[in-house]
């Protein structure tokens, strides 16, 4: 493994100790979204539309009512009248109108899998007995899953009050487009023209999902008095908040959300699709009501990330310079509208690139499969994959090195950003002068194998955090934070509140605290957490600092300003007060210690990655092996350097996933018919070699220990980097994922 | 809600009762199938009949002769850590270590994967292509049958009601065997295609029998005999592997589905066949020079 250089310069910053919650997950005592019970709590259950398209003429809840043991039934004529309604607190704005339609169906059902009532009854045999006794009418309509279906003339049009957003005029007549969004520079056509070399090609992706192994689930207890209660995990518990009581219309102060241990969410846990149910279901039965999502469920109605349709011509001088780009991609949106990743996969096509000349298109597509959620780096890996492959191609044509391509082209410190601001102190040459100077990138390639690279950014982000730090009467430390740790945060915060403080990792214990004990930390998401939250809890800290300095000066009877803190110790000339001796007297120097911190940090920067990737094809059986996988980002600043690493890790792997075998596969009566880990590929380890580190830090300055986010950018390149690797290894560009067997198989047979 | 019944009969004779006196009644071995298949809604079963109780199912008994004995109720990672099992028949047992996790191996048996009658079932065409036969007890007492007799179609078996089988008997092994499968993963997923090849070489390494059998290229596993065939009076050259994938590729009669389309089934199963018999051959011949030393 790559150690920091300047792994000196800091006490505890880029260490690697225990992780707090190593323990309890490790032994089972942890207690996640499925594990929590409730005095007095129901089982519910979910009735699914077999249908991926209808309109709901009516339900029938007599007979599961009057089932012994049946507390509550609950359809979509339960929930408040849902008008368009923007909620904030996930990495974007959510219109409730839509999130309460992903809880359940109001009037019609947009895909297979959608819920359309629920029950609660005193176990779970009997809530999934009333379930086969509840009878919907289903209107079945015409469905179209595919992104070229449903943008044709005679296509089945969902919503007849969607139109198209983002043309110049608006349009007359609803569309499966629910939006156009573009960027463009130049004169991307001419420069092109003018190009020495160009490459066009169609690249297309089928959905894949977040794959977390927890499933959703939540209990919920809503009581006589409009007093609420949940406790669910999810990536952001203020979101859960306020979504929740938006679409049931009550104050977010009457509803308390206890954050549980996450078990995998990726992006995929940023908003509801359980826990207004579960409400609904509590306030008429007036018991606690827990519900669990089965695996198939949470194929068929959560998630996932959009597959792509993606027109690309890239065009560059003959010394590689790229001078143009025209792209048009066409995102799956799913059943309804609102997804983000048009938004980052047009601005981020081509922003880790100077090209002056650019006209990227992209359009949002609905369809009948669920509506996208976010998937680590939502958007990137994507249009990644179409752009990459053309890079590459570039550098063949062109007869440059791959990595040297992307030098002479990439954006430098100073420059535009996709966005136009200037970027910051970003670490991309450096990542690939890594890459390049790295063994793998020198090592000779096997016969028979295929070597690739790709390279990959995402933007990162900051927003709002609440934190505090409090002392105990011992000396020991609390942190409480409101952002529920999904890889390893605790640890990053409790290792920068020591650092701060100068005390001992182990003197800091960290508490993720419910909506009423914290104020709002937008979501675990977008790579923000050790950046903003940190943020917060070095600022807490701070605060708690400066208490103690004033206590010692109250003693010595000096100014405060002429008390430092050295080493968790206030100093004062040769008098000095450990952190421990003031915490005891604390009593009789002005009561207990706590500092706490809000902040909104917009300082962030953009991380930046390179893949390097080897790969064996079958060529008898198009099977494609993953031999070496190369690693190599500009963190910022590892706090926690087992935890950067594993996102780097983790972040490739998933990315490996989406390119070799990973995707929804529908059948003709669009319904999903891969919902399982069975048949939904995701790998497994002894599919992958290990996944080789180098971790750049290039600290961010706007940050005490130079943080940038680390858990998103990794997904970004693998895609393009194995299909980089498998075109090399058999002469053949990979235009589609999966690089499933039987497809390379097909394209070798083809090209005999 | 009602729930099954179940029982643990101590003697085969109270299984076949049990299960005679009950249509809706299932044996249960490992449960890898069962279980799972009732947690999912695809089978409601009124009893369960656990066989592993029973004395002698689980287990692997020598024959007298060189064969073997595998109690039905026997779990797959028994047949591994026999030593002597796993020198015979490494075909059959590797077959059988493939099925899905450590954890399910712990638990399930290839009696259980014979009878849950799935076409893509991993330790069936290695059992069939070492030409093993089952031991069923039923109404009427106790029969012998080829395994190839056994599955009747997705699901299906040739069981009659009250019929239970007891254990599976490998022959003496004269030769070798070996079984591969195709998956996308590398593990954890089920067949596309399977394929066993049993060998007997006899003097001057030519082959002197031989069967091959393919998985989930047709609604049960096939023994295929003109592959066999192909195989027979000849030292496995390129032509003699060439006609027994040819052979193969004939008796494909696979379903497009989510795991794979028919074209692609049918070409691996050529592919795989000609792998398999290479890796058998490699056994027989090593088990030649053993004997011969």
């Amino acid at each position: 493994m790559n150690a920091p250089e300047n792994k000196q310069q800091f006490r505890l910053v880029g260490t690697r100790p225990v992780r707090p919650d190593g323990v309890e997950k490790v032994t089972g005592k942890a207690i996640y979204g499925p594990d929590h019970v409730s005095p007095g709590m129901l089982q519910g259950a979910v009735l699914r539309s077999p249908h991926p398209h209808a309109r709901i003429r009516g339900i029938d809840t007599k007979k599961a009512e009057a089932l012994a043991g049946v507390k509550a039934v609950v359809t979509g004529q339960d929930f408040p009248q849902a008008a368009d309604k923007l909620v904030a607190g996930a990495e974007s704005a959510s219109n409730l109108r839509w999130v309460a339609q992903k809880c359940m169906a109001i009037g019609k059902v947009f895909y297979e899998g959608q819920a359309v009532a629920a029950v609660a009854a005193t176990s779970h045999a009997v809530a999934e007995a009333a379930l086969k006794l509840i009878e919907v009418d289903y209107e079945v309509l015409p469905h179209v899953i595919a992104i070229e279906d449903a943008l044709a003339e005679d296509a089945p049009v969902l919503h007849d009050d969607v139109f198209t957003q983002g043309l110049a005029e608006k349009p007359t007549k609803p569309s499966n487009a629910s939006m156009r969004f573009a960027i463009e520079r130049g004169d991307a056509k001419a420069a092109i023209a003018g190009a020495a070399a160009s490459f066009t090609g169609r690249f297309t992706l089928q959905p894949v999902h977040q794959g977390y192994i927890e499933p959703h689930a939540c209990v919920a207890q809503w009581n006589a008095d409009g007093q609420a209660q949940i406790w669910c995990s999810s990536q952001g518990h203020f979101a859960i908040r306020a979504m929740t009581a938006g679409i049931l219309q009550i104050d977010i102060a009457s509803v308390r959300v206890h954050p549980l241990e996450i078990g995998g969410g990726f992006g995929g846990k940023t908003t509801v699709y359980l826990e207004p149910v579960a409400m609904l279901l509590s306030r008429k039965a007036g018991r606690p009501v827990r519900l669990t999502m089965k695996r198939t469920d949470i194929f068929r109605s959560t998630g996932p990330a959009p597959g792509a349709v993606i027109d690309i011509t890239l065009g560059a001088a003959a010394d590689g310079t790229l001078v143009g780009a025209e792209i048009e991609l066409k995102y799956h949106g799913g059943a309804f509208p609102g997804a983000n990743e048009v938004y980052s996969g047009v601005g981020g096509a081509v922003g880790h690139y100077r090209v002056p000349n650019a006209s990227i298109v992209g359009w949002n597509v609905l369809s009948n499969i669920p509506t996208m959620h976010a998937y680590r780096a939502p958007g990137a890996p994507q249009i990644n994959f179409a752009v990459e492959s053309a890079m590459d191609e570039l550098a063949a044509r062109l007869g440059i090195d791959p990595i040297d391509l992307r030098l002479k082209n990439i954006v430098h410190p100073g420059e535009p950003s996709a966005s136009g601001v200037p970027l910051g102190a970003i670490g991309y040459a450096e990542a690939l002068e890594a890459a390049k100077a790295h063994p793998h990138w020198s090592s000779p390639v096997a016969p028979g194998q295929g070597r690739g690279v790709a390279c990959g950014a995402w933007g990162n982000y900051g927003g709002p955090s609440t934190a505090s730090v409090k002392l105990g009467e011992d000396g020991s430390v609390l942190v409480t934070e409101g952002s529920p740790d999904i890889g390893g945060s605790r640890a990053s915060m409790a290792i920068m509140a020591a650092e701060t403080l100068g005390v001992a990792y182990e003197k800091v214990r960290v508490t993720i605290a419910d909506t009423s004990s914290i104020g709002f930390s937008m979501v675990t998401g977008g790579s923000r957490t050790t950046f903003a939250t940190g943020k917060a809890v070095i600022q807490a800290t701070e605060g708690v600092i400066e208490q103690l300095k004033d206590r010692a000066a109250r003693t010595w009877g000096v100014d405060v300003a002429a008390v430092t803190w050295e080493d968790g110790t206030a100093v004062h000339g040769d008098q000095r007060l450990t952190l421990a001796q003031i915490a005891a007297k604390t009593g009789t120097t002005g009561g207990p210690i706590s500092a706490e911190a809000v902040v909104d940090p917009h300082d962030f920067l953009p991380g930046f990655g390179v893949h390097i990737c080897d790969t064996e094809v079958d060529r008898e059986t198009g099977h494609v092996l993953v031999k070496r996988y190369t690693v190599v980002q500009d963190v910022g600043r590892a706090i926690h350097a087992d935890y950067v690493e594993g996102q780097m890790q983790g972040g490739a792997v998933q990315g490996i996933g989406w390119a070799l075998n990973e995707a929804y596969v529908y059948d003709r009566s669009g319904k999903l018919d891969n919902a399982g880990f069975l048949d939904y590929r995701m790998p497994v380890a002894s599919d992958m070699p290990m996944i080789d580190t180098v971790m750049v830090e290039v600290p961010n300055p706007a940050h005490p220990y130079g943080v940038k986010g680390v858990g998103e950018v990794p997904i970004v390149p693998p895609l393009a980097a194995v299909g980089n690797a498998v075109s090399r290894a058999t002469g053949i560009r990979m235009h589609d994922l999966p690089i499933s067997p039987d497809r390379v198989y097909g394209l070798l047979r083809a090209a005999e | 809600m009602s729930s099954p019944a179940y029982h643990a009969p101590e003697t085969i004779e109270q299984a076949v009762a049990l299960l005679a006196g009950d249509a809706g009644a299932r044996p249960l071995a490992g449960g890898t199938d069962l279980i799972v298949q009732m947690r999912s809604g695809r089978n409601a079963p009124s009893a369960i009949v656990d066989l592993k109780r029973i004395a002698g199912l689980s287990g692997i008994r020598a024959l007298p002769g060189g064969g073997f004995a595998i109690g039905a109720a026997t779990p797959c990672t028994a047949l591994k850590d026999d030593a002597a099992l796993a020198a015979a028949w490494p075909g059959v047992v590797e077959a059988a270590n493939l099925i899905g996790s450590v954890q399910v191996r712990n638990r399930a048996t290839m009696a259980g994967n014979l009878c849950n009658a799935s076409p893509a079932a991993d330790s069936v065409p290695a059992l069939v292509a070492a030409g093993a036969t089952c031991l069923v007890a039923g109404p009427n007492g106790q029969r012998e049958v080829p395994v190839e007799a056994i599955p009747a179609g997705p699901g299906k078996t040739s069981l009659a009601p009250g019929e239970v089988l007891v254990e599976i008997r490998l022959p003496a092994q004269l030769g070798a065997d070996a079984y591969l499968r195709s998956i996308p993963r590398s593990e954890m997923d089920i067949a596309v295609v399977g394929a066993g090849v049993s060998l007997v070489l006899g003097a001057g390494g030519v082959c002197t029998a031989a069967r091959v059998a393919i998985g989930a290229v047709a609604p049960t596993v096939v023994l295929v005999e003109a592959a066999g065939a192909a195989l027979i009076g000849g030292k496995l050259d390129d032509a003699a592997l060439e006609a027994a994938a040819d052979a193969v590729r004939a008796a494909c009669r696979p379903i497009d589905d989510k795991r794979g389309t028919a074209e692609y089934r049918t070409a691996m199963a050529g592919v795989l066949v000609k792998r398999t018999a290479k890796i058998a051959l490699e056994r027989a011949h090593k088990n030649q020079g053993r004997s011969q030393a």
